[in-house]
């Protein structure tokens, strides 16, 4: 058999290396450091974070394959890599203090939120199965470990036990899709299978639908999708803050990025077999997060299903499958970044230790007694429920812009009234915030500099892509117009 | 020699299996076997196809799977003893502090 040794071309893979060697380095470090001071730990890692974002910036407009087809580095790879990267640096500034305060900073875990960046990113740039499997468990590993990372505490611990279980239980169902889909088409590569599809005259393979269908859970899995959503909450609710903030941007962004590779691209010509399959996801999986969502009282609940029905509306992008549709999924995933990621760090800065101050009642009154923080938390949370001038009306716009223009008014209709259900407790929060009486004593927050900072970069990040949409919009359909 | 649809049948079966195992057992480690088993039951189909397709791909992959089956044993059995020395238990009907 004849073995050809592929080109080695390490520039294309730089970002993903930076930011390994930095994790690697950021383990040997804190070994050194003193128990309670591991700050140097972490401006490493966002040193690193920030060389990993300039190289990507380097490798942007020239999309090429890599290590013999299995990556390929991209625009819309890259523009994911992105937001990862943007989304691991605001995690990483919002957990220094919170970690403090805990007890429990490590630096392992700067560590672990290098590595799970690595699988992430890993996921938005591979061109091959194999390579997306790897990254996302690269990413799950990771993120199953920084979800139990308090170790003492017993939710924290249930939330990693769920997560778990039921992600490797998922993880199986996507292998077997993808085995399915290497038997029917008898190869892994993303642009194998492609070609390999728009050649067969007969595309009812039960091979291929089956394989397609497992690969479907086993992304709706890692995206939360309703049905496949049964997780989300305790994770979220149980998991340190500052991870799930992170896991609700960052395994977002990673698995939609590979999400819209397979599906909008790879397997593009059963479009027909799967966009109706997609259409029910979006629809239940907007409905039932917002719903769900009503009934909650503690904060970080709310937002996990916050978070499911914002995986419904990236869906109906994914059902427009249009030009318009993947770039509007690919602002969208921008916007939702920066404010998810700023409502989440106002929680953390309100939270006390040993999860204080998570109730949306703790949250009356503090309008007046912090008046700042409460004009933050309104912010963001306008976004997530799509108010002019915010970043999340600009996206919800464009995505079900996109679907009307193709054709699915219905699904942008139900849409709609979707995310007129979410402003409902969205505001509530704010209605508490700044119109009730303060039911406790509010004990003194802290401020500490590096969260000051992540949050101001969220509250721009998303008053300016609201304000001025375009920009970003056409570095959105740059990225996708050289797209494989 | 044995045609590939057996093997792709026995394989379908130990997902199944292991499919159920997960779905009605409540000891956390046997949960976690179950989950093993799927993950081998792919393998299988995976080495069956790329035999009957002469193709290396799929041998290669499942070295990855090992490996990454592997890491997932390691940190979910960490998890699990973290779990056991908190609660003293492995029952997961007994982990519901949170649920709707």
């Amino acid at each position: 058999m004849d073995l050809a040794i592929p080109s080695i071309d390490i520039a294309s893979l730089g970002p993903e290396l930076i930011l390994s060697i930095a994790a690697i380095l950021v383990l040997m470090v804190s070994v050194f450091l003193p128990k309670e001071r591991k700050d140097p730990a972490c401006y490493l890692s966002l040193l690193g974070i920030l060389f990993a974002l300039a190289s990507s910036v380097t490798l942007w407009g020239k999309p090429k394959y890599a290590f013999n087809n299995m990556i390929y580095v991209d625009n819309f790879g890259l523009f994911f890599n992105m937001v990862v990267l943007i989304t691991a640096g605001i995690a990483i500034l919002m957990s220094i203090n919170y970690l403090k305060e805990e007890g429990m900073s490590h630096g392992e875990f700067f560590a672990l939120i290098l590595f799970a960046t690595v699988g992430m990113m890993f996921m938005a740039i591979g061109s091959n199965l194999i390579t997306i499997f790897l990254g996302l468990e690269t990413m799950s590993i990771s993120i199953y470990v920084l979800a139990g990372f308090l170790r003492e505490r017993d939710r924290s611990n249930e939330s990693a036990l769920k997560y778990l279980l039921l992600g490797a239980f998922s993880s199986a169902f996507l292998l077997y899709g993808i085995a399915f889909i290497y038997g029917a088409t008898g190869t892994t590569d993303l642009k194998g299978i492609s070609v390999f599809l728009s050649e067969a005259t007969y595309l009812n393979d039960p091979m291929l639908l089956a394989g397609t269908g497992l690969l479907l859970v086993g992304f709706g899995f890692k995206i939360a999708a309703v049905p496949f959503h049964m997780w989300t909450p305790d994770v979220y609710e149980g998991a340190p803050t500052s991870v799930t903030a992170f896991m609700s941007v960052g395994v977002k962004a990673a698995a939609f990025a590979a999400f819209v590779r397979v599906f909008s691209y790879s397997l593009w010509n059963l479009q027909p077999d799967w966009v109706l399959l997609m259409w029910i996801l979006a629809v239940l999986t907007m409905t039932l997060g917002n719903i769900a969502a009503i009934a909650q009282t503690n904060i970080k609940r709310m937002l996990a299903y916050s978070s499911i029905a914002h995986a419904g509306y990236i869906m109906v992008g994914m059902v427009a499958s249009s030009e318009l549709g993947i770039s509007s999924i690919l602002f969208y995933m921008l916007a939702y970044a920066f404010m998810n990621l700023g409502a989440f760090g106002v929680i953390i800065v309100f939270e006390r230790k040993g999860e204080k101050n998570l109730d949306i009642e703790d949250y009356s009154g503090m309008g007046f007694k912090y008046p700042a923080l409460a004009l933050l938390m309104s912010i963001f949370l306008f976004s997530l429920a799509g108010i002019p001038p915010t970043a999340g009306f600009v996206g919800k716009f464009y995505i079900f812009g996109a679907a009307v223009k193709e054709g699915y008014i219905w699904l942008a209709i139900i849409g709609v009234m979707n995310s007129l259900v979410s402003v409902y407790y969205y505001l509530r929060v704010t209605v508490v915030m700044y119109m009730n009486e303060p039911v406790k004593e509010f004990t003194g927050i802290t401020w500490s500099p590096s969260m000051v900072i992540a949050l101001i970069i969220a509250v721009i990040g998303t008053l300016l892509i609201g304000i001025l949409p375009s920009p970003y919009l056409d570095l959105a359909k740059q990225s996708i117009l050289l797209m494989m | 020699m044995v045609p590939i649809s057996y093997y792709l049948i026995l394989s379908a079966v130990l997902f199944t299996i292991g499919v159920i195992g997960v779905l009605v057992r409540r000891n956390a480690i046997i949960i976690f076997m179950c989950i093993e088993l799927m993950l081998n039951a792919v393998n299988l189909s995976f080495v069956a196809i790329s035999k009957h397709l002469d193709s290396l791909d799929g041998q290669i992959f499942v070295i990855f799977v090992m490996t990454v089956a592997a890491a997932e044993v390691a940190v979910g059995l960490a998890i699990i003893i973290n779990l056991f020395r908190n609660k003293e238990t492995i029952n997961i009907d007994e982990v519901n502090i949170m649920k709707w």
